[in-house]
Parts: structure tokens; C-alpha cells; sequence
């Protein structure tokens, strides 16, 4: 088995450090590559989520995704990791998107806005894009789901 | 292209304008996907160029000038292809879409026409899904069953296990010269000779193997035998379908259309001999004649240096490879292998692989490369391939194995 070098844990990147970032960076490919290092930077989940249940379909690789709300008011805690590290820097955007938010603050979130932003549309495979609409819906569904 | 009198991987290299000039961002390319596509020698360019602005008509339809020359150099590509793979005549050739087109139209026109409910059609655990969905749908047409030939441990066309499936009522056999994933390749001669001791057809997919290694579809035995231009340095939107011309004549139309006529009547038609029988409508024109070009430069190169060249490509890159820590490579002996090397990393997903690789100016291919049935019998949902073509380099491979080991940094990995 061979391990991943595991840095210094870190804090997770705030969506204007994320947004500063991919403006920094404007090429395409310095943009993926900085997706990887967000990916590699986030924190492993537990094993025990690592099932079908959890499992995201429509994507290329695998990904595990849970929602939970903590607190009171009731905050979302998204808790997910793929083994693509594009695809867990996905993850960890759309966990700076949606973290710390209402039920009702997350429906009112337009992704597809951010993303557009981010020009992230530009370089995303038709099949990543659809396995980043299956994290969203995922996450949405958690939260109308709150809300009832 | 200049006469060559001893290949020099520069000489050959030179030929191709893509590999000139770096990419978008400014590095050298290291293209290493020729089992999906080949790049293009000026040859094969300058000739569609040529088509376009010298003499192009439709073909086989004008007797004015320009028609006469496009219907001329038509045949003299369909004679060059005849000879590149050793078929008794050029009307033994038919120009179709692609290897994907052939296989299909030999699946609806031959596959309808001799399969009868509990006939078996055989192929083998490493086809393409080009090779496979084709028969799937015939089988559910006809009640037809398919039959699949296992790999033996080492990934190798299980050659024992193949004749113990054989039997009477097998009425083809369908399989792919040299597996788009494993690089295996089967002996042809023998396996043909196997399938026509049952009476079956024997259909050689040579879509991966026909830019590697010599073909001579009467000395081997081959029925039927379908190819790609693209993937053999010609252009794409061309391919070929070779059938034995007493085949081609019992073998119902697939296509009907313009050209493949002999007579329409209100109700019925009849048709023309072959080749023009399975070429209904208008044919991709400019790159059947520009393959011809792709196919000289092939036999002045020659199979000789062309094999002895690969050979030495993928020695290195199996030694270079199998290294690296937690790579795995899928496919027999390098022995018994076409010029590729499929692989995962542990620890890697094959499509960040892919990227960070072309952050070095490598091009390879990720994912189940058309091959979902294999990939389940490898474990893994992807791989990442590695196709090697007759200008690679050394360094080239060299440059590989590099970025790899740069990978594997940036991805954290011990």
C-alpha cells in the first residue's frame, strides 16, 4: 500500500481565496492544478461513509458525499472525498460554497453562477460537469430535506 | 516523401508538421496516443490538399476530367490498400467510415444473413465495444449466442480455451488483431484456421494491429478484415472493410443508395458487384485517395524497421515503467505485445494522471478506453495507455517515465 504524503493539516480555503486564486492563476491548466492541490489539501472522511449509499453517481471517478447540519441555527457541514484529486478539488469548493450556510441560504445558491465565475465552466468534461450536478443536487436535496 | 534508404526515426519524424511545433504552451509534444489516432505526414495532407484544389468531382458518377482522375485515384488507393494487406484484388476492398462502420456493416449484412437461432458467433474478453456491441445487437436479432474467449494469467488470448468453445455451430469469429488496452495480439493463422475447420468466418479486427505488424489476409486466412485510416497515419473519415470476393458475393447489401446499383425497378432493386455494392452513396473521397500516401510511407519505412523500432520503444518503456513505485502495467511479455503500455498508478486516479502528464507535454489516454467488459476483468474502472507509433522517440519515453515520477510528487505519493 503506499501512502499519500500527508502536509501539515490545513485550513480549508474560503470562497474569495478561491476565487482570488483562479483570477491569479487565469491560465486553465495552473487553475487544474491548483483544483488538485485544493483536493489534496482536504481532510480524508471516514471509512464508514465510504459506501453506496454515499456514493455520487454520474461521475468518472468515485465520489462519497454527506450532509449534515450542526448547530443551532442549523449549519451545513458538507462531508465528501473522491479519489480524482480534480474532482476532491471540486469538493472542496463547493464545501467553501456551501459550509456554514442555512438550509434555506444554500437553496438560494446559484452554483452554476460561481462556477461561471470561476470560469471553471470552460474546462470541465461534460462528464465532470455531470458529476459536479450530481454533488449540487446532492447537497440541495439535504437541504430541502432540512427545511421539511 | 524522399526515398529512404535506411529509416532514421529523424528522417521519419521530419515528415510529420504536427510534431514541428510546440504546443499552446510553448512545450515540446510527446504524443503518445496513437492507439486512439495517429498524427499526419505531409504527404497525406498535402495529397487531400491536392484533391481539393486540383481535380475534386464525386466519384464514379463524371467522364469529364476532373471525374476521371478522382475515380483513377480512387482505384489507385483501393490497389494500394490491397497491397499493404495481400488481397487477391482490389475489388476485394471496400472504403467505408471506419473500422466501427466495417465491423457493423458486417455484422447486420453477414451476421443477418447466416445466423439462425443457437448459432454462435465468437469473441474474445478483449475486444473493443466496437467489436462487441455490433455482434450484441445481431445476436438479439437472430438468436444468436455470443461466446467469449477468456484471457489466460498473463492477459494472453487463451488460445486452449478458444478451440473448446469451437464447434459446429459456430459461425463466426470476430477478433481484434491486437487488443486496444493489453497490446495482445493472437495468432492469426492458426485461430483462422481453427474457425474454418467449424465451418465459421473469421473476422480480423485490425484496427490496432494493422500499423504494427504485416498483414497478408490470404497467406493468414483472414475472411474478413476491417481497419481504420486515422489510426494508420492516414486520414480520418476513412476505412476499409476487406471481404473474399465469393464472401462479398453471397453477403446481402447494408446500405442501399446511389452507386451500389445495378437496376432499380418500382419494387425491387438489384445490385452491383463489389466493391461498389457496400459503397452506397458518396464515398469520404479526399481521404480515400489521401490514405494511399499514408500506406506508401508505411511500406517504405517497412514492418522490418517499423517492428524493430516499436520493439525497442517498449522495451524501454516496460523497464522504465515497471520502476516507478505502485505502477502496475496490464498485458503479456513485451514478447508477445503491439508497441503500448497500459497502467494504473496506486494512489493515482487515471484522470489526475492524465493531466499532470500533460503538464510535461505527454499525451496519453485515461479511462476504459472503449473496453468495459476487460477493464472489469482487470479490477480497475480505468487505466492509463501509453501507444507508441513509428516517431516516437527514445526520449520520448524517457520524457514519460519523467513526468510520471513528477506526478507521483505532486500528487504526494511516497
Amino acid at each position: 500500500m503506499i501512502d499519500r504524503l500527508r502536509e501539515e493539516p490545513v485550513t480549508l480555503s474560503s470562497l474569495e481565496e478561491i476565487i482570488d486564486e483562479f483570477d491569479f492563476l487565469d491560465d486553465s491548466e495552473d487553475q487544474i492544478e491548483y483544483l488538485i492541490d485544493l483536493g489534496l489539501d482536504l481532510p480524508a472522511i471516514d471509512q464508514s461513509l465510504k459506501t453506496e449509499q454515499f456514493l455520487v453517481h454520474g461521475c468518472q471517478s468515485n465520489v462519497w458525499l454527506d450532509v449534515e447540519f450542526v448547530g443551532n441555527p442549523a449549519l451545513m457541514l458538507v462531508k465528501a472525498e473522491s479519489d480524482a484529486m480534480i474532482v476532491n478539488g471540486l469538493v472542496a469548493l463547493l464545501m467553501a460554497i456551501f459550509n456554514g450556510k442555512t438550509a434555506e441560504e444554500a437553496l438560494e445558491i446559484n452554483v452554476r453562477e460561481i462556477f461561471d465565475r470561476l470560469g471553471l465552466d470552460r474546462h470541465l468534461s461534460p462528464q465532470r460537469k455531470n458529476g459536479l450536478n450530481g454533488m449540487v443536487q446532492r447537497i440541495k436535496v439535504a437541504a430541502r430535506l432540512q427545511l421539511t | 516523401m524522399a526515398s529512404l534508404s535506411l529509416p532514421t526515426v529523424e528522417s521519419i519524424r521530419e515528415q510529420f508538421p504536427i510534431l514541428q511545433q510546440p504546443d499552446s504552451h510553448g512545450r515540446d509534444i510527446v504524443y503518445l496516443d496513437n492507439g486512439a489516432s495517429t498524427q499526419k505526414p505531409r504527404c497525406v495532407i498535402d495529397k487531400e490538399v491536392e484533391v481539393y484544389t486540383k481535380y475534386y468531382a464525386n466519384a464514379y458518377r463524371g467522364v469529364y476530367e476532373f471525374g476521371q482522375r478522382i475515380d483513377d485515384e480512387v482505384e489507385l488507393s483501393r490497389e494500394s490498400v490491397r497491397g499493404l494487406i495481400g488481397a487477391a484484388s482490389k475489388e476485394e476492398i471496400i472504403f467505408t467510415a471506419g473500422t466501427t462502420m466495417s465491423l457493423n456493416l458486417l455484422a447486420y449484412a453477414w451476421g443477418s444473413h447466416v445466423l439462425k437461432p443457437g448459432d454462435e458467433i465468437i469473441l474474445s474478453r478483449m475486444e473493443h465495444h466496437a467489436n462487441i456491441v455490433p455482434w450484441q445487437l445481431v445476436a438479439q436479432k437472430t438468436g444468436a449466442t455470443i461466446r467469449y474467449v477468456p484471457l489466460d494469467d498473463q492477459y494472453r488470448f487463451d488460445g486452449q480455451a478458444f478451440e473448446q468453445i469451437l464447434n459446429s455451430r459456430t459461425k463466426i469469429v470476430s477478433l481484434t488483431g491486437m487488443s486496444n488496452v493489453l497490446g495482445a495480439t493472437i495468432p492469426v493463422q492458426q485461430v483462422a484456421e481453427a474457425a474454418h475447420s467449424v465451418g465459421a468466418v473469421f473476422i480480423l479486427d485490425a484496427a490496432q494491429s494493422i500499423l504494427h505488424q504485416p498483414t497478408d489476409v490470404m497467406k493468414q486466412g483472414i475472411d474478413f478484415l476491417a481497419f481504420s485510416g486515422h489510426k494508420i497515419y492516414g486520414p480520418s473519415g476513412v476505412g476499409v472493410l476487406y471481404g473474399k470476393q465469393e464472401l462479398l458475393e453471397q453477403m446481402p447489401p447494408f446500405l442501399g443508395g446511389g452507386h451500389m446499383i445495378d437496376q432499380v425497378f418500382d419494387d425491387h432493386s438489384t445490385w452491383a458487384a463489389a466493391p461498389a455494392k457496400f459503397e452506397a452513396g458518396t464515398l469520404p473521397i479526399a481521404q480515400a485517395i489521401a490514405l494511399r500516401p499514408a500506406i506508401e510511407l508505411i511500406i517504405e519505412v517497412g514492418f522490418d524497421w517499423i517492428e524493430k523500432h516499436e520493439k525497442q520503444l517498449l522495451i524501454q518503456a516496460t523497464e522504465q515503467l515497471q520502476k516507478i513505485p505502485g505502477l502496475k502495467i496490464y498485458g503479456p511479455a513485451v514478447s508477445e505485445k503491439g508497441a503500448m503500455v497500459s497502467f494504473t498508478l496506486e494512489g493515482a486516479h487515471p484522470q489526475d494522471l492524465a493531466f499532470l502528464l500533460n503538464r510535461h507535454g505527454v499525451c496519453v489516454r485515461h479511462g476504459h478506453h472503449c473496453a468495459m467488459p476487460l477493464h472489469k476483468i482487470l479490477d480497475v474502472s480505468a487505466t492509463v495507455r501509453a501507444s507508441f507509433g513509428l516517431y516516437n522517440t527514445h526520449q520520448e519515453v524517457d520524457k514519460l517515465t519523467e513526468a510520471i515520477h513528477q506526478a507521483r510528487k505532486k500528487l504526494r505519493l511516497t
